[in-house]
């Protein structure tokens, strides 16, 4: 039987490779493959091969230029060495494949970055929206509850009821838009898949700490039209027992973590979409 | 020509890092200031063309959502004062390596020798601002004149120049590559100058043997041929300084010492080190007998002890503190990463999995004058936090305990203290991981970053105390990037057994790591001119002592070089061949084909004799204040909750990932709204396991005052109750302890040397008695033993301090117990008694005083009590464990109520006593800081349990938890002593460091 598979990238800088790769066979991956980047430049590892690439969390070249700058300028400019390709061209004929793509922190800038989120009427490599510094001006690192847009295209969400309770971990993580039209196309489409918000999921939250960065519209995570590609600053593989979260010891909680949700949904989607 | 890339934000886009600035104007230095906005500048000296400078500056310089560029034309505008800050000439420009490489991929070619590119900070300022204000601001805040170059240009004069001129801090090096060589035939003034003018710290009695070595006629007959002369070339003078020096050769440790007690009797101890720390290992380990865990102890740069059958665990915890007093935030930095290639160069290799921080202040509101040189507590607290939060959130390694702790002496020199425990294969292609070798014949290869001059005389410059004249050569900054790509390559490359011996560099540089690597296989040849330079023009004795970042040397055998090689390039990691290891005897360094240093290995590792070192205790006495019970002592216990060492650190906890790998299972805060403060860390480094490790620390440096002996009991004790309090194991717990004094060689600088150093015997008296009881082997530690600040007029010592951690594991983290209280009806437990031991507590010194009734530790009942509570634990008879330290039950009562969100009210008739009963009253009962002691919470239904589990053991129910969310204390005539709620209490403990 063919097999579900999920990649992980890693290198220069990234940071939570192994616990997304824990995440993806928890959800029901056959495989979960953590890759380096000089493994996919040197052309040894294909994305052709995988369903579901995770852009995980990090430090990306240390965020010098701007997070995840440096490396969305080497995805578009580097080789990969034996075949006559950029990097880029694999992630294109992914997209096109209608595969799976989940960027999470460092790996949700890296999208937006790269222009493939929101990627408005499928105009990707089009940089539309940033994700820069926090307006407490700080790191921060707290958990953070997320209502779900249960209207939103995403494949992820399938079944999350109200939200998620997932932590933060950034310096940023303020989602802002080049414009007006932009942010209600956002809102029109449902592609503001979560929203920081009260501990009862009820209302979208501006302030601080519930809104931990000042997103506009509280947007906490944001998908493509199609659903299949999707970033999110808070981590939902830092939650996939219930030992991960902050008050364990003083609540009932499922054995399972909230954020497992979202690669299960993955991997499902790919079982029944892709192989 | 070098060209000028600008980015500026858009307009109304909020600038967060000028808002910050204008912050820290206002409240640091009270200076009036309307708007602060910055702008990054990319100066770009490389011939590229046009279309490849606009690609650059519009594509990876610029977010074009929030950003706008220019090349060659200023975007500054609407200010009253422009500074622009940027790096000197070879200080490590992170910012810069990157946008060089940004650049190279556009261009599709490596830039060339002596290209780059560099980065400066444009701030804006408006507002009614002098050029004095604005110069001040520019020095004391926005950066530090040792590594950093500043413009300051008011309006006028930028618009008159037509913006900022490109300006490259290229490093204008020498071409003329020289060996010196030093006559030692002079005076011993002469001697002395030539030590201390080179920074090499080397004593008169030190030079007066290296003068010997070069005298000996075989020596000379052996140099000759080699072709050197009798003279010491720098090469070797430098080398031996380093290898010598108090930072690597730990002489205070290694010295005989003739110790004086109060009785006058004399007692002389050879080597602290062997007598107290090596021992204590030993007779532990014999103690346990096959339950002995440790693997290897002492020998590696970090201490391996066992997980399970496939894993072990390594740990180290280091000191970066000279550096940080000059740059907090480079030192810090520095501080961190360093620490980190510890473990990573343990055995073959670990895996890093989670960073400790423990940082000692002086207060960061003083506003007392200082000494010149000293920067503000405040600038040190904030360069540091900073500088440990980029290093460690940068290299993906949770930071899951620490502390702050404050006292005024640390002004003299802060206390950096940063550790890292990593995870190895217990079995590597078949050989323990945690053991490698090295064999003649094996190539030296450097990987990591390139040789600069930064870093030059670190090992010997913080061997003294921090003085006017301390170096600027000392200063670095740590690239964390740099270093993970390093470590992704050769964890791969360590699975694959292409290297067989792996070790960093740090103190010393490669003077350092290779010859301590030569002392494996009995010697080496190495050819520094082979050395990857960030710049031209480094002496042959500047290549082997810099102690610049990022770089791990290894030994590789000859048949797997060319694949180390390839997977090197492949994982874009600088890797270089220098030489090979041999059985020569020597110490053999060349630059290109002369020979340079020709030392024995004999000379170099066993050639210094002991230091002397006399020690006189004698006990001090403090005014002995009188504690009394005065009815209310609610406002006591706010005030105790707000003080600096007790109150809470969350602003600073926050910035530092503790969740990164997945595995965090009790994180720093806990509790109802997260956010009480947990009393250790427990993490799961393997994710499909829930075998957890767990990781605790105690330090009390204010007992010194009192005595080093209960200063160091208290800090061990306190590490292992908080270990015990989430449900640590005492089954495979161990030790690392990290001193940090003040000088305690007698010397005109010096008087009270001889006090000082019985201080230190004392300490490691404890550090025995303690360990051995508890069974506690100690596998690691470091000392730093020159934390004075001395300027000719104004002496400052630290209060002698040791930081002592704890490393274990939990068998099920499932079972992992926190501090906050979870339910109303539990019942409330103080386990251990109360005395009257307020000498050197939180609560005297509130009240400036110190006492001398300091805590004692009795290890032999504690233990068994804590093995019974670690029963009780595994059993799931505890809802909640807290430690009692700093500020004694009343502080500890309050926290666990407000983290858990209930009231509890305890009664203090109830609390165990022990001591004179004359002296038993209600301020000592809540506020005095006797050791071992828990305060636990038990569900009601599982009382029988837990005190049948807990029999045999002093320890009294004392209260219950309860619904209404206030504090109410009885006291031991009935009265209510204190009453409060949670909300102000968790106020009062939450605001004094919310803004920080």
């Amino acid at each position: 039987m063919a097999k579900t598979r999920a990649i992980v990238i890693t290198g220069n800088g990234t940071n939570c490779e192994v616990e997304a790769a824990h995440a993806c066979r928890l959800g029901g991956f056959d495989e979960a493959v953590i890759a380096h980047i000089s493994d996919l430049l040197s052309g040894d590892v294909r994305l052709d091969d995988f369903h579901f690439i995770n852009l995980t969390g990090g430090f990306l070249d240390g965020d010098d230029l701007g997070s995840a700058k440096a490396q969305a300028n080497r995805l578009r400019y580097a080789k990969v060495d034996d075949l006559a390709e950029h990097l880029i061209d694999q992630f294109t004929r992914f997209i096109d494949a209608g595969k799976l793509i989940l960027g999470v922190c460092n790996g949700f800038q890296l999208m937006v970055k790269m222009g493939l989120l929101p990627a408005l009427n499928g105009s990707y490599l089009k940089q539309t929206a940033t994700l820069t510094f926090n307006d407490c001006g700080r790191f921060q690192d707290r958990w953070v509850y997320l209502k779900v847009d249960p209207a939103s295209p995403s494949v992820y969400t399938k079944g999350v009821k109200k939200g998620l309770y997932l932590p933060m971990r950034h310096g940023e993580g303020k989602f802002v838009v080049d414009g007006p039209a932009t942010l209600a196309a956002i809102e029109a489409k449902h592609l503001a898949v979560f929203k920081y918000s009260d501990a009862a999921y009820g209302q979208p939250v501006m302030e601080f700490p519930l809104n931990p960065n000042g997103s506009v519209n509280a947007i906490a995570a944001l998908c493509n039209e199609t659903g299949r590609l999707m970033g999110m600053m808070p981590h939902p593989e830092a939650f996939v027992h219930r030992t991960h979260h902050p008050r364990w010891t003083r609540e009932e909680l499922p054995e399972e973590g909230d954020g497992l949700a979202l690669f299960k949904n993955a991997a499902e989607y790919v079982r029944m979409n892709l192989l | 020509m070098a060209r000028r890339i600008e980015i500026a934000l858009r307009e109304g886009v909020r600038d967060a890092r000028g808002e910050r600035i204008k912050r820290e104007i206002e409240h640091f230095l009270h200076l009036p200031v309307n708007a602060v906005r910055t702008i990054d500048v990319y100066t770009v000296d490389a011939e590229l063309s046009e279309d490849e400078l606009v690609k650059a500056a519009s594509e990876p310089f610029c977010d074009p959502v929030i950003q706008v560029w220019s090349t060659d034309r200023p975007l500054a505008a609407g200010f009253d004062f422009l500074v622009e800050v940027g790096y000197r000439p070879g200080v490590t420009d992170n910012v810069g390596r990157t946008g060089r490489e940004a650049i190279e991929y556009i261009m599709g070619r490596p830039m060339g020798a002596g290209e780059g590119v560099y980065t400066s900070v444009q701030y804006l300022l408006s507002g009614k601002l002098s050029r004095t204000d604005v110069e001040r601001i520019a020095r004391d805040l926005l950066g530090n004149a040792l590594i950093q170059r500043f413009v300051v240009l008011d309006a006028a004069e930028f618009a008159s120049q037509g913006g900022v001129p490109a300006y490259v801090p290229k490093v204008q090096s020498q071409t003329h590559i020289q060996v010196r060589e030093i006559d030692l035939e002079v005076s011993d003034d002469e001697l002395m100058r030539i030590s201390k003018d080179g920074v090499l710290a080397l004593t008169l009695e030190e030079m007066k043997i290296i003068q010997a070595h070069y005298r000996d006629p075989r020596v000379r007959e052996d140099r000759l041929k080699v072709g050197l002369g009798a003279k010491p070339s720098d090469v070797e003078l430098e080398c031996l300084a380093q290898t010598w020096s108090e930072h690597c050769k730990h002489k205070i440790f290694a010295g005989t010492v003739q110790y004086e007690d109060e009785q006058g009797n004399r007692q002389e101890i050879k080597s602290l080190f062997k007598s107290f720390i090596q021992r204590t290992t030993k007779d532990v380990r014999e103690k346990l007998g096959d339950r002995d865990f440790c693997l290897s102890v002492f020998k590696d740069n970090a201490g391996v002890i066992r997980f399970n059958d496939d894993w072990s665990l390594v740990f180290k915890v280091e000191t970066h503190n000279s550096p940080s007093a000059l740059d907090p935030y480079g030192g810090a930095l520095t501080g961190i990463v360093g620490v980190n290639r510890d473990p990573f160069g343990t055995g073959k290799g670990s895996k890093l999995i989670f960073n400790t921080d423990v940082f000692c202040f002086a207060d960061p509101f003083y506003d007392k004058p200082l000494p010149s040189r000293l920067l503000h507590p405040r600038r040190i607290f904030e360069g540091v936090v900073e500088g440990v939060e980029h290093g460690g959130n940068k290299s993906g390694i949770p930071t899951v305990n620490g502390s702050l702790v404050f006292d005024e002496r640390f002004a003299g020199k802060p206390l950096v203290f940063c550790g890292t425990a990593g995870i190895m294969p217990a079995t590597l292609n078949g050989e323990p991981g945690h053991e490698k070798s090295i064999k003649p014949g094996d190539l030296i290869v450097m990987t990591g970053g390139r040789i600069g001059k930064d870093g030059i005389h670190g090992a010997t410059f913080s061997s003294e105390e921090l003085n006017e004249n301390s170096p600027v050569t000392a200063v670095q900054i740590g690239d964390p990037i740099t270093q993970k790509r390093m470590f992704d390559f050769l964890i791969r490359a360590r699975d694959k057994g292409l290297y067989r011996f792996i070790t960093d560099n740090g103190a010393g540089g490669l003077s350092s790591s290779i010859g301590e690597m030569s002392g494996e296989c009995g010697g080496c040849r190495m050819d520094l001119e082979k050395a990857p330079l960030k710049y031209p023009g480094l002496d042959p004795w500047e290549i082997l002592i810099s102690e610049a970042q990022e770089r791990m040397s290894l030994a590789v055998p000859p048949e797997n070089i060319d694949e180390f090689m390839a997977m090197a390039k492949r994982f874009n990691v600088e890797a270089t061949v220098l030489g090979e290891f041999t059985d020569s005897g020597y110490f053999h360094i060349l630059y290109g084909d002369r020979t340079v240093a020709w030392l024995p290995m004999e000379f170099m590792h066993e050639g210094l004799p002991p230091m002397q070192l006399p020690a006189k205790w004698v006990p001090p006495r403090h005014e002995e204040p009188s504690v009394e019970a005065k009815g209310d002592h609610t406002a006591d216990l706010k005030q105790l909750l707000g003080a600096l060492n007790i109150c809470s650190k969350e602003s600073v906890v926050r910035r530092y990932d503790h969740e990164v790998q997945g595995g965090s299972v009790v994180k720093p805060f806990t509790g109802v709204a997260n956010d009480g403060p947990s009393d250790a860390a427990v993490v799961r480094p393997i994710l499909d396991s829930f075998e957890g490790v767990v990781v605790a620390h105690g330090i009390c440096p204010r007992y010194s005052d009192i005595d080093t002996y209960h200063m160091t009991a208290n800090a061990i004790d306190e590490a292992l109750r908080n270990y015990v309090a989430v449900g640590g194991s005492l089954d495979l717990v161990a030790g690392l302890d990290n001193f940090c004094w003040c000088d305690p060689v007698k010397s005109e600088k010096t008087p009270d040397g001889e006090y000082k150093m019985a201080q230190l015997v004392r300490s490691n008296q404890a550090l025995y008695d303690v360990c051995l009881a508890y069974n506690l082997p100690l596998i690691s530690g470091k000392d730093s033993m020159k934390n004075d600040f001395y300027d000719g007029a104004t002496k400052i010592s630290i209060p002698p301090t040791i930081l002592f951690s704890v490393i274990g594991k939990i068998e099920d983290a499932r079972k992992s117990v926190t501090m906050d209280a979870k339910r109303p009806g539990d019942i409330v437990y103080l386990l251990g008694k109360t005395g009257n031991e307020l000498g050197g507590s939180e609560y005297l010194a509130l009240r400036g005083a110190i006492g001398n009734s300091v805590p004692t530790v009795n290890p032999e009942k504690a233990l068994k009590r804590y093995k019974a509570l670690h029963q009780a634990i595994t059993d799931g008879l505890v809802a909640s464990c807290h430690d009692l330290s700093d500020g004694g039950l009343a502080v500890a009562v309050a926290e666990k109520a407000f983290a858990g969100g209930c009231g509890i009210s305890v009664d203090l008739g109830r609390v165990l006593w022990t001591g004179d009963d004359a002296t038993r009253n209600d301020a000592v009962l809540l506020f005095s800081e006797s050791a071992s002691r828990h305060l636990v919470t038990v569900r009601p239904g599982n009382r029988e349990a837990f005190e049948a589990a807990m029999a045999g053991n002093c320890f009294s129910s004392i209260g219950v938890v309860t619904e209404e969310g206030i504090v109410t204390v009885t006291g031991i005539s009935g009265e209510t002593v204190v009453k409060a709620g949670i909300d102000e209490l968790k106020e009062a403990w939450q605001s004094p460091l919310r803004e920080l």
